[in-house]
């Protein structure tokens, strides 16, 4: 699952504007998302890095997400969100490095 | 991910998330951890797989987990039972990959000078294993297969949120989750 070196996963996120023209002018965090049983299945990924500006909280985050894998309205109801391996509420702030994961409903035991 | 996720979170506690070529849960391995002179009880709870869901045959189940974040939950829920009740030693394994029908996926043993104290620690690691810790079940039937949802999770979601309708658009939770090759599921599905 985590065959991917840290740096090399794909960046979604900055194709509105010129990137280096964009970091200028408003500080931007890297997120890297993980994404787990349904969630990988709907998106087709389990891990992908996300830019974002600073100040953003993990309910921008997953704005962005739905738009970017609409698929994924579908867990929305019924998923959490972990921030660096803890559950964390949709207001949590978000800072550079940040991992954020979409946990579907767990099904352990 | 090569090799299995150990943690001795208090030295007291084994937790273990067993990677797919681990093979059966060593039963006696973790009741051995929580044998403990001083203790009047050792509690455990097997978690097994079962051959049918709503009549349909499960060929299999495949799990997999956020380990890392999995290895710090159960870490977590062992010291919480052993705030709540006075044990001696708790171990915790589960396991991840396919596990045949009739297997043991998870097991939970706790040991503690009598035995309410033991068996309520167990209870509640085995309950807070299904509501909070981040492993994922796949069943496969034989037309389709499903990523379970457990009940636990869901409930304790709800109460943190609110209820699911809060969050508009959303397709139906149902349905869609499940995939079945529709030729053949004659009307079981």
């Amino acid at each position: 699952m985590t065959e991917e070196p840290k740096d090399t996963c794909d960046v979604i996120g900055s194709q509105k504007t010129n990137p280096s023209q964009d970091k200028d002018l408003a500080p931007y965090i890297k997120i890297k998302v993980l994404f787990f049983a349904r969630a990988r299945d709907l998106t087709g990924s389990t891990e992908i890095c996300l830019e974002m500006p600073d100040g953003s909280t993990a309910r921008d985050c997953m704005s962005k997400l739905l738009i970017e894998f609409p698929n994924l309205q579908e867990i929305y109801n019924s998923m959490v969100l972990a921030l660096n391996e803890e559950y964390a509420p949709e207001s949590t702030i978000l800072k550079d490095k940040d991992e954020l994961a979409i946990i579907p409903p767990i099904s352990g035991g | 991910m090569a090799e299995e996720e150990t943690v001795e979170a208090e030295e007291k506690d084994l937790i273990e998330i067993l990677e797919p070529s681990s093979g059966p849960i060593d039963l006696t391995r973790y009741v051995d951890y929580v044998r403990d002179p001083a203790a009047g009880a050792i509690a455990t709870f097997e978690g097994t797989t079962r051959d049918t869901f709503e009549g349909k045959r499960v060929v299999e189940l495949r799990y997999e987990a956020y380990v890392p974040m999995a290895t710090r939950r159960l870490a977590a829920v062992c010291a919480e039972a052993r705030a709540a009740w006075p044990v001696l030693r708790v171990a915790v394994a589960h396991r991840l990959g396919t596990v045949g029908v009739g297997e043991a996926s998870v097991f939970v043993a706790a040991s503690a000078v009598h035995r309410a104290e033991a068996m309520e620690a167990c209870r509640y690691v085995i309950d807070e294993v299904k509501a909070s810790v981040p492993i994922w079940k796949k069943e496969v039937y034989e037309n389709g297969e499903v990523w379970k949802e457990n009940r636990e999770f869901l409930e304790r979601r709800e109460a943190a949120v609110g209820p699911a309708q809060e969050r508009k658009k959303a397709a139906c939770c149902c349905g869609s989750k499940v995939r079945v090759d529709e030729e053949s599921t004659g009307g079981m599905i």
